[in-house]
């Protein structure tokens, strides 16, 4: 009976979110108060029935609920209560259904914080939200019901499919959804800005702290995959330009552009259309990766199980989001070009640049998502172009991102010096070059290495150099505003990462051999001694481990256990030994045994020395955290005083009269 | 107009898109060719069907191309291809080695007897895990593997005289044409 109430809610659901989509719409429209004010109640309403819905499906999975058939497919009477849990979003249904809830969180939290905003401009954003839940919901309840039931009942379950049952795995979809969806919030309050034509600079502060934070869960989201990847795929890369990926890293590359647009916009009113039009292509971006993903038009490793009728739904709803508001866009946006008039010399112009290779590159990476696509379509044959593609043009196109972003913070808004420039090019430079000849000599003058320290020093000290000049010139307490501190700490990030990539490219080693046990090998300055495997189980698995004891010079590092587990249903995974270290990973997988069926023989192994490779998700991270601090400014706060009501009202009348 | 760009942009993107379902839809996933094309073979140690005391590994069969042919005596669609492995299996000039997939030994023996053993060998992976390895999702699949042990072809679903003359014959010339 419960799953069926699970539906109902999911109804009951689409019913509010239908009334928070037009009513508030139509109120706005109308002048009419009474209809604005039930865009909040319809969204509180309509998160709790997602809330009841998705709390059903956890507690089917508690329960052993096989009866449902999403609960069969997906976890067994084995499967630890923890995963259990994830399997919820462990497949195509239950992951919509996630998607949802954290579409209702963000819309509940806006809901919460907008009470400040203008009336009228509340009610539009809310609605915006409403209608994008509409068809969420509408996909879910007609192609992809996640309580349809399994007649007879099954004794037992298939099992959560083995890749996913990691811990990486289990924060990877909630967190990179919260920055999918969070897009949704800029999105929403730009189709707000053209709906009403003010075009104020206001509401681009408003949307400024959402889009920070949603690109924040973005950035969080993609580590935690990476980092997923390189312990579990056993092939010790961290990033592999398939097309789930890129459908996560488009719109993170738009994000970052919207972030910088967002900020020239809100303090120099320029670049209005183009902040605009970045909002609705880093949510169109964020549709289109779900529609990548869950179409089967593309095919790709992680990719849920397709059908068509899902593609087709997910089709024409993107036509009508992004194709409606890009309508929306040529009929409304700005004509004129507005704000404060900028010189060649100023910060403008440098964010313009950023601006312009992020979407350049974002588009780059389209294109190669796309060209298998393509490639059919034009009848070329099946072609598809992977990391050569993307290795070549992606850093192409960053090169100048990375060169001129230590410049931005120095230079003015409107009208820059030339001068102070001059000796932060000569400082930073000196730094650079120093670096990159004292790290010549430890990585055997490896051009791709010189050039990642090279270019990390670079861009460190430029921040660096910046902290300190506002320390110095600062008053106390006014030194690092939310803002600038977020902005200092995603920068270190960027640093941090670019020396991370170069360095671990270049200087990982890595060595397939064959061990019988007793025998060492000698990587990276570490031996590597295999003492044998053996067999060992887990809750839900059995596994071959291997013993890896690991020494330097004699002293001994540590015992790395690889496994291959074999889990219920048969499927095998490499659970892959990573010693992990500030300055080094070490990393084993277990391949096969030499002889099969005895596994206390030789054993095939991978072993890597991968030097700075856990700076990439450091910096990452730092990426990540810098996206929240600058959330956090106080200066994004809504303030709204006496007056401005009066203005609300001033605007509703003036409205309502248009 | 420049503001109608982004739009006619997106409905270039739209076309394309209806175009991949239809295409999808008009075309076996199954053909889209497997990651382990050109790819070495993964490493594999199997017990004969008829002697499970000895086996075949893939190194043991280095040195000449061969095609391994995925089979059960539960697969039905196995049996369709049977009668053309039988006819021109022995014409392909490579040797034929089947592939005994998640089976009861006993059943496969009396269904070889039955329609016929075209094989030069036959290994058994009962328990299927180095199937998977192959990235075998059901039987009948076949693969092409050179003398270096690098898979070239591979073919899902029943061989058909047809198949064998457009993909497999072409691809086993090739084969030749590069080791003399």
């Amino acid at each position: 009976m419960t799953p069926e109430l699970g539906q109902l809610a999911l109804i009951l659901a689409l019913l509010l979110a239908l009334a928070q989509g037009v009513l508030p719409l139509i109120g706005a429209w109308r002048g009419n108060r009474a209809l604005m004010a039930t865009a909040r109640p319809a969204a509180a309403g309509q998160a709790v029935f997602v809330a009841i819905a998705f709390g059903i499906l956890v507690w089917a999975f508690l329960h052993f609920d096989f009866s449902v058939r999403y609960v069969a497919d997906n976890s067994n009477l084995e499967l630890p209560w923890y995963y259990r849990i994830a399997a919820v979003w462990g497949a195509h249904e239950g992951s919509l259904l996630l998607w949802i809830l954290i579409l209702n969180v963000w819309t509940v939290a806006l809901a919460a914080f907008s009470q400040k905003l203008p009336e009228v401009f509340a009610a539009r954003v809310l609605a915006v939200m409403g209608l994008v839940a509409v068809g969420f919901l509408t996909f879910i309840l007609f192609t992809s019901d996640p309580f349809g039931r399994l007649l007879p009942m099954p004794g037992d379950g298939a099992d959560l499919n083995p890749v996913l049952q990691d811990p990486g795995m289990t924060f990877h979809p909630p967190v990179l959804y919260m920055g999918y969806v969070g897009f949704s919030v800029a999105f929403a309050f730009s189709i707000a800005g053209l709906l009403g034509g003010e075009m104020e600079q206001a509401w681009v502060r408003w949307a400024r702290p959402w889009t920070n934070a949603a690109w924040g869960f973005l950035t969080a989201g993609i580590v935690a995959g990476s980092w997923w990847a390189y312990a579990e795929l056993g092939w010790g890369g961290w990033w592999f330009w398939d097309p789930v990926e890129n459908a996560s890293f488009m719109p993170w590359l738009v994000g970052l552009a919207l972030i910088h647009a967002q900020a020239v916009t809100e303090k120099r009113g320029s670049l209005r259309a183009w902040t605009i039009l970045l909002s609705i292509f880093a949510f169109s971006l964020s549709l289109l990766g779900t529609f990548l993903v869950r179409s089967g038009v593309l095919t790709s490793v992680h990719a849920f199980a397709s059908d068509p009728r899902r593609g087709i739904f997910i089709l024409a709803f993107l036509t009508i989001v992004v194709g409606g508001s890009l309508l929306l866009y040529a009929l409304r946006a700005p004509k004129v070009a507005g704000g404060k008039p900028f010189n060649v010399v100023s910060r403008e112009t440098v964010l313009l640049i950023g601006n312009l290779l992020f979407a350049v590159a974002s588009a780059m990476v389209l294109l190669g998502t796309l060209f298998p696509l393509i490639g059919d379509a034009l009848n070329l044959g099946k072609i598809s172009v992977g990391p050569p593609y993307f290795g070549f043009l992606f850093p192409l196109l960053m090169l100048p991102v990375v060169v001129l972003m230590p410049f931005g913070p120095y230079l003015r808004w409107g009208k820059g010096e030339a001068a102070p420039l001059k000796g932060l090019l000569l400082r930073i430079t000196i730094a650079a070059v120093a670096c990159a000849i004292i790290a010549a000599f430890f990585v055997d003058g490896q051009l791709k290495a010189i050039v990642g320290v090279a270019a990390g020093v670079w861009i460190a000290a430029g921040t660096l150099l910046f902290a300190y000049k506002r320390w110095r010139e600062a008053p106390r307490g006014r030194r690092y505003p939310a803002e600038l501190a977020g902005m200092l700490l995603a920068h270190l990030g960027m640093a941090v990462f670019v020396m991370g990539v170069l360095l671990s490219e270049t200087l990982s080693v890595t060595s397939d051999v064959r061990m019988a046990p007793g025998q060492t090998q000698h990587i990276g300055g570490y031996d590597f001694r295999f003492d044998g495997a053996h067999r060992t189980t887990g809750p839900n698995w059995t596994a071959d481990q291997g013993i890896v004891v690991v020494t330097r010079n004699g002293n001994k590092v540590g015992t790395m256990l690889p496994q291959k587990r074999t889990y219920l249903r048969g499927q095998v995974q490499t659970e892959s030994a990573i010693d992990a270290g500030f300055s080094r990973d070490l990393y084993v997988a277990l391949g096969e045994p030499m002889d099969a069926g005895n596994i206390q023989g030789a054993w095939s192994l991978r072993l890597y020395y991968k030097p700075f490779i856990r700076w990439i998700w450091g910096g990452g991270l730092l990426m990540m955290v810098g996206g929240f601090t600058a959330a956090a400014d106080k200066r994004f706060r809504i303030k709204r005083g006496v007056d401005e009501v009066a203005r609300t009202d001033g605007l509703l009348a003036q409205e309502t009269r248009a | 107009m420049s503001r109608l760009l982004p739009l006619f942009g997106f409905l270039l993107l739209v076309g394309l898109f209806g175009f991949g379902i239809w295409w999808n839809t008009q075309h076996d996933q199954n053909e889209v060719p497997s990651p382990l094309i050109n790819k070495p073979a993964p490493a594999f140690v199997l017990p004969l069907l008829d002697d499970p005391t000895r086996t075949v590994s893939k190194a043991s069969l280095l040195g000449k191309p061969y095609l391994l042919n995925v089979f059960a005596s539960w697969c039905f669609a196995c049996g369709e291809e049977h009668p053309t492995l039988m006819a021109e299996g022995s014409q392909l000039g490579v040797m034929l080695l089947g592939y005994d997939y998640k089976d009861a030994p006993d059943d496969a023996k009396n269904w070889l007897r039955e329609h016929g053993n075209p094989y030069r060998m036959v290994v058994a992976d009962r328990p299927g895990r180095t199937a998977i390895d192959f990235g075998v999702y059901g039987a009948p699949e076949s693969f092409l593997i050179d003398a270096k042990g690098v898979i070239r072809y591979k073919h899902i679903g029943p061989i058909t005289p047809e198949v064998i003359t457009k993909e497999l014959k072409p691809a086993i010339a090739a084969l030749q044409k590069e080791s003399p």
